[in-house]
């Protein structure tokens, strides 16, 4: 059975590339059975949207502010 | 949106929106580049290439995020170029796994203390500032591979591919490396965020 670790792995690689089935099973199945890795896998998500919002922030036309 | 030198008074001319941003254009390139000297020099082409091409900027996004897309560009030539000269450190080298061993026990488990624990709703989280302002220092204390990996993927948005063909590196290295980044990360921000409010 696919551990922790191994599991953030997938985490981490579904943020970059589509799951094979087999890749999205199991992480699946283990998601299901653990809630530390389902915390994980929500912190890598809000991660990857705070890369994109830094930067927005950092780029976005906001002239008025300068 | 097509002015050029000859416009009005009121509208801050090109050249000072230039200006205006360039600091932010400095900031990001360093997170890019680590290195002081390189990111001016990326800067520096990026606004030439901005002035020279300023008729071409087609006004369908901001003219900040116009610029913005030309110094991506020039920040992944200048990564070419130090490859190229070799003086880019080999991305596989930092072998250094201590910091991602600490969070798992030998069997694969989480070890106790590095357990992730709920960071609360994602608006809220991106609502906080002190959020951001550790997500920063986060950021620049990852070692140089992965912050250079991390930020061309989460914050230019390129994909795996391209980051490797940039950095002329495997992909399965990429996704190492972005995983390990991940979790130094979202260890990091669990300790020096959401931590902060117990002590």
């Amino acid at each position: 059975m696919m551990m922790c670790r191994q599991a953030t792995r997938l985490m981490s690689l579904r943020q970059d590339r589509k799951l094979s089935l087999g890749e999205a099973l199991s992480l699946r199945m283990h998601l299901a059975m653990c809630g530390a890795c389902r915390q994980c896998d929500r912190q890598f998500t809000l991660l990857h949207e705070a890369g994109r919002r830094r930067a927005d922030s950092l780029f976005a036309s906001r002239s008025d502010r300068e | 949106m097509m002015d050029d030198s000859t416009q009005g008074d009121d509208a801050p001319t090109r050249m000072e929106r230039l200006s205006a941003v360039r600091p932010r254009l400095l900031a990001f390139a360093r997170l890019h580049l680590r290195d002081a000297a390189l990111a001016e020099d990326a800067v520096q082409d990026a606004l030439m290439a901005a002035i020279e091409k300023d008729a071409s900027f087609a006004g369908r996004s901001g003219y900040e995020t116009w610029v913005f897309g030309i110094l991506k560009y020039k920040i992944l030539d200048s990564l070419r170029a130090q490859k190229r000269q070799g003086k880019l450190m080999p991305l596989e080298d930092e072998g250094d796994d201590e910091a991602i061993d600490r969070q798992f026990q030998h069997n694969g488990r989480w070890q106790e203390e590095a357990r992730p624990s709920s960071w609360g709703e994602p608006e809220a989280v991106f609502e906080s500032e002190r959020f951001w302002q550790v997500f920063d220092a986060c950021l620049i204390a990852l070692p140089d591979s992965a912050a250079r990996v991390f930020s061309l993927r989460e914050l230019m948005g390129l994909s795996t591919a391209e980051i490797c063909q940039a950095l002329e590196i495997r992909e399965n290295n990429c996704w190492v490396i972005l995983h390990r980044a991940r979790l130094r990360l979202r260890a990091c921000l669990e300790k020096g965020w959401l931590k902060e409010g117990t002590t």
